[in-house]
């Protein structure tokens, strides 16, 4: 069997985009365990934000699919505004990491899966009323019974997994 | 007015969004690392029981940051709810508690309703529909989608990558049609 053939047969086996996950880590440099603390305190400005602007909120988020605030639209929309702002100066002036690399993107490629899994999503967040980073600050905050749909999510995240290749993309 | 009374205060939108907007630039200066919180789930199913499934075999320890970032995020939760708390009363439209009203809420005293994310619901069949169900929705819809609000709506628009705002109308459509059309009959069956 030619090298092509074996090529051939290892990439329908394991699609070549489930070797990464969705957003890799880019840094070349490997980071000691200790490094890794940088993140955590990003994580804990981040939950604080998301308690005091009350995102964790089941009603902020009715509020939200129901028109009746502007809250969480200002939110998000201010949020990507000043996202793309930092993005288009980190590319514009090709500002480098703090150990010096070049900030790596990722394009996304367009899939079904970003309709169909989108909607999914989309129920979901209406039920929970939270996405993944609000169900984290809502079991800081207190809500122990949040713990069932975090690990629900991590079986929904499993099962996508398992069913990946009979799923439409 | 002293600046803590002012930040126990609930955040306006000016200042959450933008707060929320600089994570992107941060996490990117900082380590090279693209915002995206649902991948964590990914981590951990990747972490604990990879079952020799290919979408979980990959070096997840490479990925750990995530998990430490999550981690933070709970402990930020913890740190604003018992040091930051909010002096006054939750104040949510009143549009939305007459609809609220209807549907059965009772509770409108903190950030989530008490006649739902109580533990005392855990093994009903509220706890099935609103834990259960409405968790496996999110894990396996944003992974499908191939991220959340984190990933596709905030560092995806970000790049300007149209894959990520279709996900984003997406992430919308779906949450009107629970809320406007699947909601109110489910609350029925409580």
């Amino acid at each position: 069997m030619g090298f092509d053939a074996l090529l051939k047969i290892m990439q329908n086996t394991v699609s070549p985009d489930a070797l990464v996950c969705d957003a890799p880590n880019d840094m070349k440099k490997t980071e000691s365990g200790l490094a890794n603390l940088k993140y955590l305190v990003v994580g804990i400005l981040f939950g604080i934000v998301f308690v005091k602007a009350e995102i964790i909120s089941w009603f902020r988020i009715q509020e939200m699919f129901r028109l009746q605030s502007f809250h969480m639209y200002g939110v998000i929309g201010s949020a990507v505004v000043v996202g793309m702002v930092s993005v288009w100066l980190i590319k514009r002036f090709d500002i480098k990491t703090l150990s010096g690399e070049r900030v790596e993107f990722h394009p996304k490629t367009f899939n079904k899966g970003q309709i169909y899994g989108g909607l999914l999503f989309g129920l979901g967040w209406a039920i929970t009323g939270a996405c993944p980073g609000p169900l984290f600050a809502q079991i800081g905050s207190g809500y122990m019974v949040v713990i069932a749909t975090l690990l629900s999510a991590v079986a929904g995240t499993w099962v996508y997994g398992y069913l990946r290749e009979k799923l439409p993309h | 007015m002293e600046f803590i009374d002012l930040i126990r205060k609930p955040w306006p939108w000016y200042v959450a969004g933008p707060l929320i907007g600089l994570t992107v630039p941060t996490l990117l200066l900082i380590g090279n690392k693209s915002f995206g919180i649902s991948s964590s789930l990914r981590h951990l199913c990747a972490a604990c029981l990879p079952a020799n499934i290919p979408f979980f075999q990959y070096n997840w320890k490479k990925e750990i940051w995530n998990l430490f970032f999550v981690a933070g995020t709970v402990l930020g939760g913890f740190l604003a709810t018992h040091f930051l708390e909010n002096p006054d009363a939750f104040q949510l439209s009143a549009a939305t508690v007459t609809d609220l009203k209807a549907l059965g809420i009772r509770d409108f005293s903190g950030l989530m309703p008490a006649d739902l994310f109580d533990t005392v619901n855990l093994f009903t069949l509220k706890g099935l529909v609103f834990f259960v169900f409405g968790g496996f929705l999110v894990g396996f819809g944003t992974r499908w989608a191939g991220g959340c609000t984190s990933g596709h709506a905030i560092m995806g628009l970000s790049n300007l990558q149209w894959p990520s705002l279709i996900a984003t109308c997406c992430f919308m459509v779906g949450g009107f049609t629970m809320t406007h059309l699947i909601l109110p009959h489910l609350m029925k069956l409580f």
